[in-house]
């Protein structure tokens, strides 16, 4: 409680020091601007048409209801992968077999190209949602997974040691010990591994569906509705932005305040 | 009495011996120095009486009520801020928040650091104020034994007096006892009862040397001249491998 309240209290000062990203995310729209200006309103629209058209879009029922099921799919994707790649890489951490015997593995799953993993669940599952969901949980779960697995990897021996010297009850040892240092290797893993579900699951169903964000991508291009694909990609990056550097970013300063 | 006995104690890794029959007692009340070289088996030997390892031959018997452990390097908890390290030994052994807080404020005042530096992480400390934690942290808990594994070897020389001082005068008020490694001779002399000194490859004991004089009536002259006569000890030369210089 304590902890959120300072998170709100320092709220206001972390987005004041958000202007230089305003500036520079201004400073790209007008380079896109200048884009349009010489390659014309079909291979670019300019900013301004793509933002009247989002806006009409979010007004749009049907629209909304295409960004639900892409937060559906996409969402649990991420949940599967959040809950079995932490719980399975802080297990493997803890034994040296189970790390050795999972890196290459898990250098295959992050090898692998996430459109030969569509392709196969397409085979496997057909057009719907498990292909995407299960996509995203290919792609998120590897990076999930090795976060964890270094952060039971790397607990510090001389730390152990000391919390031994003072006696500390198991619940102590875990909670002021072991846990603030494997948080702060399995938060930003499962920040990546948000975004990283974010992307894949557009991919997936642009390929394997026939509703959500990605099929309406798929119906722009077909189309030639340049301003909808951009308002699309619009909708993507600003709640990824949203998501990252509102709800994210001040709970990772402060967790992380102890860090130099 | 509150006494530790160690008997016997043998010790290897793997193949390796590192300890061959060590024998001492420690009475309640006394400061007993380990002195050698560097990887002779000392932390191991202090590890095995703070049963921070498995005893494998022989026998280890500790009476003290309560034991707290300074390390050479502070081992301060990196997401805590000072009090809330220094509170970490009081708050396991079930103290209530509140009270464990105020302890630990005290007696960090007490080591020399400020009320600024309270809400601080140990980062933003230098390093000798993290010993000052380090060192609050395990008296913080009234230790009836202290174990120190070379917790002065890489302080200045002010403040390596400083914290010597605080911990004689613990042993003077409250009867501490101390079970104390180092390799710096001068440091032994001025703080010991006992020193052991112990030789490497495997760790055992070659001689005992004892001092009666009470530690606050030892002056640097008394220091410089002790170690002055150790240094010309026939076993310290050896030990020490002084002969080869």
């Amino acid at each position: 409680m304590k902890f959120l309240f300072k998170i709100l209290k320092d709220f206001p000062a972390y987005l004041w020091s958000g202007w230089g990203a305003i500036a520079s995310i201004l400073l790209f729209i007008a380079c896109w601007d200048l884009g349009n200006q010489i390659y014309g309103n079909l291979v670019l629209p300019s900013p301004l048409e793509t933002f009247k058209t989002l806006a009409l879009m979010l007004q749009d029922d049907s629209v909304l209801a295409e960004i639900n099921t892409t937060l559906y799919r996409a969402f649990i994707g991420f949940g599967i992968s959040l809950i079995f790649g932490s719980l399975l890489g802080l297990t493997a951490g803890f034994f040296a077999t189970a790390s050795m015997m999972s890196r290459p593995i898990v250098t295959i799953l992050v090898g692998m190209p996430p459109i030969a993993w569509i392709v196969l669940a397409m085979i496997w599952f057909g057009m719907g949602d498990e292909t995407v969901i299960f996509t995203v949980v290919v792609a998120s779960f590897p990076i999930i997974f090795v976060g964890a697995l270094q952060g039971t990897r790397t607990l510090d021996g001389e730390l152990k040691q000391m919390a031994e010297s003072f006696n500390l009850p198991w619940h102590m040892k875990f909670i002021d010990v072991y846990f603030p240092h494997i948080f702060s290797y399995v938060f930003p893993a499962w920040v990546s591994g948000l975004g990283m579900a974010w992307k894949i699951v557009v991919m997936a169903e642009l390929l394997a569906t026939s509703d959500g964000i990605g099929a309406s991508l798929a119906v722009a291009r077909s189309q030639l509705d340049t301003p909808t694909a951009l308002a699309l990609v619009t909708i993507m990056i600003g709640s990824l932005m949203f998501i990252e550097y509102i709800v994210l970013e001040p709970i990772k300063r402060e967790v992380e305040s102890w860090r130099s | 009495m509150e006494k530790l006995e160690v008997l016997n104690v043998n010790h290897h890794f793997g193949f390796t011996e590192i300890l061959n029959d060590i024998n001492f007692t420690l009475n309640k009340g006394e400061v007993l120095s380990i002195v050698g070289p560097s990887g002779g088996g000392k932390t191991t030997l202090l590890h095995l009486c703070a049963g921070l390892l498995d005893v494998e031959e022989g026998k280890i018997d500790n009476s003290f009520t309560t034991s707290s452990f300074a390390f050479q390097e502070s081992r301060l908890l990196p997401w805590k801020n000072v009090i809330d390290n220094i509170s970490l030994g009081l708050l396991a052994n079930g103290v209530k928040k509140a009270e464990a807080i105020k302890m630990s404020q005290d007696v960090a005042l007490k080591f020399g650091l400020e009320e600024d530096d309270f809400e601080k992480f140990p980062k933003d400390l230098s390093g000798g104020m993290k010993q000052r934690v380090s060192f609050a942290r395990a008296l913080v808990v009234k230790p009836s034994l202290l174990f120190l594994d070379e917790p002065f070897s890489a302080l200045d020389i002010g403040l390596k007096k400083e914290l010597q001082t605080h911990l004689l005068n613990e042993v003077k008020e409250n009867n501490l006892t101390i079970l104390f490694i180092t390799h710096d001779l001068m440091e032994a002399i001025r703080l010991s009862d006992k020193i052991l000194l112990l030789e490497a490859d495997p760790g055992h004991i070659v001689h005992t040397f004892k001092y009666e004089s009470k530690q606050s009536s030892r002056d640097d002259k008394f220091v410089y001249d002790e170690t002055a006569k150790i240094l010309s000890h026939e076993q310290i030369i050896s030990t020490f491998e002084l002969e080869l210089k």
